[in-house]
């Protein structure tokens, strides 16, 4: 019985930390090789997940509004990245994190006028039951696919940052930018590129947690937050700190608010543990951020060396 | 010029309940209050970001622990301020030296997300305590009592203790920046390689700064527990230090009246705005959005003489 709860709360663990790693990579990217604190990220998420919302009600397929959605969200991007950001890049991190505060405001509010607080998305047809993974174990088939959908990206991401010539000249970014464009790299165009594929990857993720968590203004904050303490977790700028970090954060965050509380009862009497479990589980990750920062100052994986 | 108009605003500040009363404004005497309250927060986050450098991204924290000290003694029965506030201040100040004392190992960004960690903690352990409302949140039954046969429940007295406060701190932050503590800070923040090979322990100046602007920040958070009369765990969550870091920002980094600038400017923006629309978010934004890309140096700067002023 147990073994199963536990199977299940990891793969819950595993679903939620790959989506995470979605919004995480494209965050990472974007601090490691522009410097750049990006605090409207989760807004694109949020951009991502209304967009498919609207699609899956036009075409009436899911996977359509994915793609569209995805297409939809990387030109938003490209589009802040050449109207606003590009400006910041020079600029310190504190005017980066006003900047992007007040764009968070302001996509609040535009999404708000546009779509209005909140819309259904559902998910996509024939997944919306569970399927029998193991005797006594059935699992949500959505979640399932959002598994397969976080891993196939990963591997695509970790692709064409080590295979391909563009991942290349993205690495050399993040190790080194003046050198990178010494080299004669066109960081201008690798950075609105860089930036429209993040805001891709916030797309896919907003429109597969969608359906499970609710589309609504200010969803991104939360989620931002956690993708931040993933990178830093990670190493700022890379891509396998960001993966590692992620599913770490997830899995941890998500066994935590499943046992700590029922591993509390155990030791302290009811009211106590009651009381403290769902504290003790949300600081979880914080308490692990901490500790790797204490032990490793530049993350499980810095980037420059 | 600058002292003479630091005095005229202090006038006006001083005589504001005075008209505000017999014309019926009475809603912006609390207000005021409130925008007071935050310049003096805002202003203990300059202290940390402006003169000290150290990007702090949990200072809300701070504020919160201030509040839930003078909630829970309240609710506790204890309602003297000559307890509850300066035990605010003490609890947040340790609270800050005891944050600062493991966040100032790392560097950067780095220190910019353990703040926030350990803020995020502070905000999670307020939402866990079931005793003091949990996510609720705490009502308090009045207002701290002062004595000397002031009563804090009238607002325009509140409005005069919170001035007080304000006045004190903006003068004590003057003096500290002036003193051979803040050049010592400063100095640091330009260049700490240096401060350390001349031989000062900058470790420990900037744990003092820290600690001395959470403690502050502690007082701010009592005094707008009374504000409110009401405590909730949202005083400490993450935008609450957004907000903050804003002001600062915006009102200017490192400048004396850059917390006081941006508190006014933020707050009477919402104000204004949310009057108007229910889409007040968007005016301000925009506004924020263009004076990064515009006034680089924050309000203060507009007025500053041109650089090292």
């Amino acid at each position: 019985m147990s073994g199963i709860l536990i199977l299940e709360q990891t793969l819950n663990g595993l679903q939620f930390g790959l989506m995470l790693f979605l919004l995480a990579a494209g965050l990472t990217l974007v601090f490691g090789i522009m410097d750049m604190i990006n605090l409207a990220h989760g807004s694109l998420y949020m951009v991502g997940a209304f967009l498919a919302a609207t699609f899956a009600e036009l075409t009436g397929s899911f996977w359509l509004a994915v793609g569209l959605s995805l297409v939809g969200t990387a030109i938003i991007g490209m589009a802040v990245e050449l109207t606003v950001l590009r400006r910041l890049y020079a600029r310190d991190h504190l005017s980066q994190v006003l900047a992007t505060f007040a764009l968070i405001l302001i996509a609040n509010e535009l999404v708000r006028i546009v779509w209005g607080p909140q819309v259904p998305l559902n998910p996509p047809a024939g997944l919306e039951g569970p399927i029998e993974l193991l005797p006594g174990l059935s699992y949500s088939s959505y979640r399932l696919v959002i598994i397969a959908v976080g891993l196939a990206v990963a591997c695509l991401l970790y692709f064409v940052v080590t295979r391909t010539k563009t991942g290349m000249l993205v690495r050399a970014g993040a190790s080194n930018r003046e050198m990178a464009t010494a080299m004669g790299v066109n960081i201008k165009v690798l950075f609105t590129l860089v930036f429209g594929f993040g805001a891709a990857l916030c797309a896919i993720a907003g429109a597969m947690l969608g359906p499970i968590l609710a589309v609504q203004v200010g969803m991104g904050e939360s989620i931002l937050i956690l993708a931040f303490v993933v990178i830093v977790i990670g190493g700022i700028g890379s891509i396998r700190g960001a993966l590692v970090g992620a599913i770490l954060v997830g899995v941890v965050d998500t066994i935590g608010r499943a046992f700590i509380p029922a591993l509390l009862r155990e030791f302290l009497p009811p009211q106590f543990a009651s009381a403290l479990g769902p504290a003790l589980a949300s600081i979880l990750i914080y308490v692990l951020m901490a500790a790797i920062l204490f032990w490793k100052p530049q993350g499980l994986f810095p980037a420059r060396g | 010029m600058r002292r003479a108009l630091s005095l005229a605003a202090l006038a006006a500040a001083a005589a504001f309940p005075l008209v505000a009363q017999p014309l019926g404004w009475e809603f912006y005497v609390g207000f005021a209050s409130r925008i007071m309250i935050y310049a003096l927060a805002a202003s203990s986050l300059n202290l940390i970001l402006g003169y000290g450098g150290m990007l702090s991204f949990g200072h809300a924290a701070f504020v919160g622990a201030g509040a839930y000290v003078v909630g829970i003694l309240m609710a506790e029965g204890v309602a003297s301020a000559w307890v509850s506030w300066p035990l605010a201040i003490v609890v947040a100040g340790l609270l800050a030296a005891a944050v600062g004392a493991i966040s100032l190992r790392t560097r950067g960004v780095y220190f910019i997300m353990i703040t926030l960690a350990f803020a995020q903690m502070l905000y999670y352990i307020a939402v866990g305590m079931k005793a003091y409302g949990g996510e609720e949140g705490l009502n308090l039954a009045t207002r701290s009592g002062v004595g000397l046969g002031l009563n804090l429940k009238d607002d325009a007295t509140f409005y005069y203790v919170v001035l007080a406060i304000l006045v004190a701190g903006l003068y004590g932050l003057h003096r500290l920046a002036n003193a051979r503590f803040g050049r010592v800070v400063e100095a640091i923040r330009e260049n700490e390689t240096r401060m350390e090979a001349i031989g000062f322990p900058t470790y420990r100046y900037k744990l003092v700064c820290f600690a001395l602007g959470g403690a502050v920040a502690g007082l701010a958070g009592a005094l707008l527990a009374n504000q409110n009369s009401y405590v909730n765990p949202n005083l400490l969550y993450w935008t609450q230090s957004g907000s903050l870091m804003i002001m600062v920002i915006l009102g200017g980094v490192g400048a004396l009246y850059g917390g006081l600038l941006g508190a006014v400017a933020l707050l009477v923006l919402e104000e204004v705005f949310s009057a108007y629309t229910i889409h007040w978010q968007l005016g301000v934004g925009t506004i924020l959005l263009a004076i990064v890309l515009f006034a680089p140096q924050g309000l203060a700067g507009l007025f500053a003489r041109r650089p090292d002023a």
